[in-house]
């Protein structure tokens, strides 16, 4: 099977992969690149745990192939934080007990992230709908929506 | 020196936020599938496309010639290491690979192994196998027909289906009550069969070394230390030469209790290749292999006066077990704890009849967010009273506060022969009345009757019994079912504690802490919990059952009170009186009646490294295996308002209060959160969660696309509160809590949606309730046009 060279921008940093061109987004981001915080919950695109940000938008990364990626920018949840400081919503994750096992949580962040960058004052009734392509087995999404109003206070106030 | 408080050292009953959360929303959680070691190779199954079949032959040759692929296991291969089947913790056998012939669609037949998860699936695609279909069996009904085809004929003898018959109670009490009753109800449910569907899926990385004979096993295990031993019981591999890790788990709910064909393969084939051997099932596998939950038919009946006191309960179940019985339950109890159905009341008779049968189905029976089996009791006898105050014409809250257990009556023996600890089942219905408004709910009920708008109101009062268990009852295959704990205290003052339980999410690093925080009056961030490591961990049956804190948190907080007693010893040498003299008070030892002097367990712990008292032994540690004295009844009411949609059959749930009793709290915060998780799976199971299959046995829903869960769109807003009746034999009076509120939470539904449409003549919708089944329903009333 043939192999594409492929660049990509993880988290700021460049990083290079020959890939088959088959080779899931997601896993060329696990397997090759060795960033193991966005997870896989899901074999038919429904539970977003693995999702990502590409260039910007929220990206389900088992949805789409690596060589797609090439040249774009990829931001997962080990890019959040920035200089040892956490990210409101990592932050609001910790404080309102939104999370419990953790697994969904990465996808769930970055999906809640994109909810805020489109609007940064989402209601309760839009942040469920912002997080409806991803799945949580532990919380009842109750504290996740707590979790991104406190990070959506936070942002507004200048956190980030 | 400023007073040390509960509050202070974070303590029991303070709300403090989890120690497992900053490697989490750092992406820095380790779970197995991020485990990744030097040369590793990957595993891929070969799965059943049907049923039911016979075997005539595998064919391997085109998968291995699939470029990476290394080997293709079969059974045939495992025969030869005595591998290809292996016990489940009911005390049966499974198939690791189908050899003979196949027992379930998707049932592992072949395993792939290559150098990349890519080839080992190329390869599997490639594996021709020669299926011969057979009949097949779906459920109880036809496999106790006459002539149904025998599923388990590797059984030497086997004749039929049936695996066991299961009695409790006093079926001649229960008759007499029955034709003496002036009423009686009959109602036949099915608990579906459910998949627990944790978010992180099965799979285990296996690490041996030819040179050592060290096995190193990385995986999704609620019971590490069990399943170690099961191991070593059926293979070469030797307990002390294996480790089992289990490290971070993605949830677990029941689905990552039974042991895998995955596990025993991939630790096989590093056993015989020195390779690392990875193996991690897809959704779609783990929905149609790994441990079912539920799948319970049965007839229910009560007994009562007219004015509504009931006076016996009748029950008979036909239990699907799947192709293989590997259920979790306890030896002595087949049927779990499933006697505890006569719930929160009191009755005089009650008598148990079940049945269990082999169908063409996956194994499991597992406790999904349950104790063992005590959701399927919960759900009918909720149900069952329903019906009967349907029947009486009776508000069915009256007819709960007629047939409650009294608070005086605790501790209450039940005539199914459990001992209830503690209780105040009145209290909690009372506080769940008030917060929803219960009257006014009715009133509104009524008016909206009238107008043709359907609502319903739907109550449960569930009792739950935890903490599996006392020794002299509880084993699983003879494995008493105690779990240990172990502290260590530092010599500057911090402290290292390992348990034999394992979290999956429930927060341990953080509530175990502020037990030994309480005890010993060390700050719960100078406290680390390790679990799941059985090289480290003291021995224990897992968690599962809500059992973590009924037992681990009671060896907790008597290893740590072990501790104290060592220390006082030591704390009045240091200040020159005698032990008689000293007390434990504000969390330090103080001489008593000269509060000024006092040492605190830190200056005590230096002291027991530096300077311990003559004749004594030098450090500050204890390791203790607590076994309870009974289990933990935790408890709770429940009410729930829905709104129906009478075209449509759509509905909406407008609102849940739920009423939780778990005794003593340790955090709220996760207590919290573990009612607001419970809740939406018991949600899920009411209305959307059910594997089905047609009558070739296909599953029909057998990945994420169609087997529903909710989102956070579907999920109600849940309102909690709470009343505190502590466990009085547990050490610090906690009783657990992640299960209760699935517990109670799918009678609570059912009831709502039956509710809403009994002016109708309906008594009964089994689960999932859906739209289209209610649509249905008010199609055949006349309602929907």
């Amino acid at each position: 099977m043939s192999t594409h060279a492929i660049t990509v921008t993880l988290n700021g940093e460049e990083r290079t992969g020959e890939v088959e061109a088959r080779l899931l987004l997601v896993h060329f981001i696990r397997d090759h690149l060795r960033a193991t915080g966005t997870h896989i919950g899901c074999d038919t695109t429904s539970c977003g745990a693995c999702t990502i940000m590409l260039d910007g938008l929220p990206v389900k990364s088992c949805t789409l192939f690596a060589v797609q990626a090439n040249g774009c920018a990829i931001k997962t949840v080990e890019g959040l934080a920035t200089n040892g400081e956490v990210h409101p919503i990592q932050e609001g994750f910790m404080e309102c007990h939104g999370l419990q096992c953790g697994f969904c949580t990465p996808g769930m962040m970055l999906a809640a992230l994109g909810l805020l960058e489109r609007n940064p004052n989402p209601t309760a009734e839009e942040i469920r709908w912002g997080i409806s392509g991803n799945l949580c087995r532990c919380t009842g999404y109750q504290n996740i929506v707590k979790s991104v109003q406190y990070a959506a206070a936070k942002m507004a106030a200048g956190g980030k | 020196m400023t007073e040390i408080t509960s509050e202070s050292l974070g303590g029991i009953g303070q709300w403090v936020k989890r120690k497992e959360d900053p490697r989490f929303v750092h992406g820095k959680g380790k779970f197995v599938e991020d485990i990744y070691l030097p040369g590793m190779v990957y595993g891929v199954f070969v799965r059943s496309p049907y049923a039911h079949a016979k075997i005539n032959g595998i064919n391997t040759e085109a998968a291995l010639k699939v470029p990476g692929v290394i080997t293709v296991v079969t059974a045939e291969v495992l025969k030869g290491l005595k591998l290809d089947w292996m016990p489940t913790l009911a005390g049966d056998t499974q198939a690791v690979l189908a050899g003979d012939k196949a027992r379930f669609q998707s049932q592992e037949v072949a395993f792939v192994v290559a150098k990349t998860q890519y080839a080992a699936a190329d390869g599997a695609a490639v594996v021709e196998v020669d299926y011969e279909e057979l009949p097949v069996v779906m459920d109880p009904e036809a496999a106790k027909a006459p002539g149904a085809p025998v599923i388990r004929d590797d059984k030497e003898g086997k004749k039929d289906n049936h695996i066991f018959n299961w009695k409790s109670g006093d079926a001649e009490a229960t008759d007499k009550a029955f034709a003496e009753a002036e009423v009686t109800i009959s109602q036949h449910t099915h608990y579906q069969r459910v998949h627990p569907a944790p978010m992180e899926t099965c799979g285990c990385v296996a690490d041996y070394s030819k040179i050592t004979g060290q096995m190193d096993l990385y995986i999704t295990s609620q019971a590490p230390h069990a399943h170690r031993t099961v191991f070593a019981m059926i293979s070469p591999f030797q307990e002390h030469k294996t480790r089992f890790i289990s490290p971070d788990l993605g949830g677990g709910f029941g689905n990552k209790v039974p042991i895998y064909p995955g596990y025993v393969l991939a630790a096989g084939v590093s056993f015989l290749t020195g390779l690392p051997c990875k193996w991690i099932e897809t959704r779609s596998e783990n929905i149609q292999s790994t441990g079912f939950a539920r799948d319970y038919h049965t007839t229910t009946e009560l007994a009562a006066t007219k004015d509504g006191k009931i006076t016996a309960l009748r029950v008979n179940t036909q239990a699907d077990h799947g192709a293989f019985d590997a259920q979790a339950s306890p030896t002595k109890w087949p049927a779990g704890l499933f006697n505890i159905c006569t719930g929160s009341y009191d009755i005089g008779a009650a008598s148990i009849n079940l049945d269990a049968y082999y169908t063409n189905k996956a194994p499991g029976g597992v406790a999904y967010r349950c104790s063992f089996r005590v959701t399927e009791a919960s759900y009918i006898i909720e149900r069952a009273v329903d019906a009967l105050a349907q029947k009486l014409n009776m508000d069915p809250v009256e007819l709960r506060l007629k047939n409650f257990i009294q608070p005086d009556q605790f501790p209450y023996k039940s005539c199914t022969g459990w001992e209830y600890d503690s209780g105040n089942y009145q209290a909690a219905m009372q506080v769940a009345l008030d917060k929803i408004g219960y009257p006014e709910l009715r009133k509104e009920q009524a008016e909206k009757r009238a107008r043709g708008e359907l609502m319903g109101i739907g109550v449960s009062s569930f009792t739950e019994i935890v903490g599996a268990g006392p020794r002299k009852d509880f084993d699983i295959l003879g494995l008493s079912m105690n779990d240990g704990a172990s502290i260590v205290v530092h010599p500057t003052g911090t402290v290292t504690a390992r348990l034999g339980v394992k979290s999956q999410g429930q927060g341990h690093e953080t509530t175990f802490p502020q037990i030994i925080a309480e005890e010993l009056g060390i700050p719960q961030e100078n406290i680390k919990l390790e679990e799941g490591d059985t090289d480290t961990a003291p021995y224990g049956l897992g968690t599962y059952g809500s059992r973590s804190t009924p037992m681990a948190g009671a060896s907790t907080a008597m290893a740590a009170r072990k501790i104290r007693a060592k220390a006082q010893k030591i704390a009045a040498s240091m200040m020159e009186v005698s032990e008689e003299d000293v007390e434990w008070k504000n969390y330090k030892f103080q001489v008593k009646g000269v509060p000024e002097k006092s040492k605190t367990m830190a200056e005590v712990a230096f002291a027991a490294y530096t300077a311990a008292p003559e004749g004594m032994e030098m450090g500050l540690e204890a390791t203790v295996y607590y076994d309870a004295p009974n289990l933990t009844f935790p408890f709770g009411t429940y009410i729930c308002v829905i709104d129906i949609d009478n075209q449509t059959g759509e509905f909406k749930v407008r609102r849940f209060v739920a009423v939780d009793d778990c005794g003593t709290i340790i955090n709220p915060m996760i207590v919290e959160g573990q009612i607001h998780g419970g809740l939406t799976e018991g949600f899920a199971i009411a209305t959307m969660q059910e594997i089905r299959f047609d009558e070739q046995g296909n599953i029909l829903n057998g990945s994420f696309m169609d087997y529903l869960l909710p989102t956070a769109v579907e999920t109600p807003v849940w309102e909690l509160d709470k009343t505190v009746t502590p466990s009085p034999h547990h050490p610090i009076g906690a009783k657990g809590v992640g299960e209760s509120p699935n517990v109670g939470s799918v009678p609570a539904f059912v009831n709502a949606f039956v509710d809403a449409l009994s002016h109708l003549g309906v008594t009964h919708i089994d689960m999932p309730v859906t739209p289209w089944k209610i649509w249905q329903i008010l199609k055949e009333k006349g309602i929907a046009e």
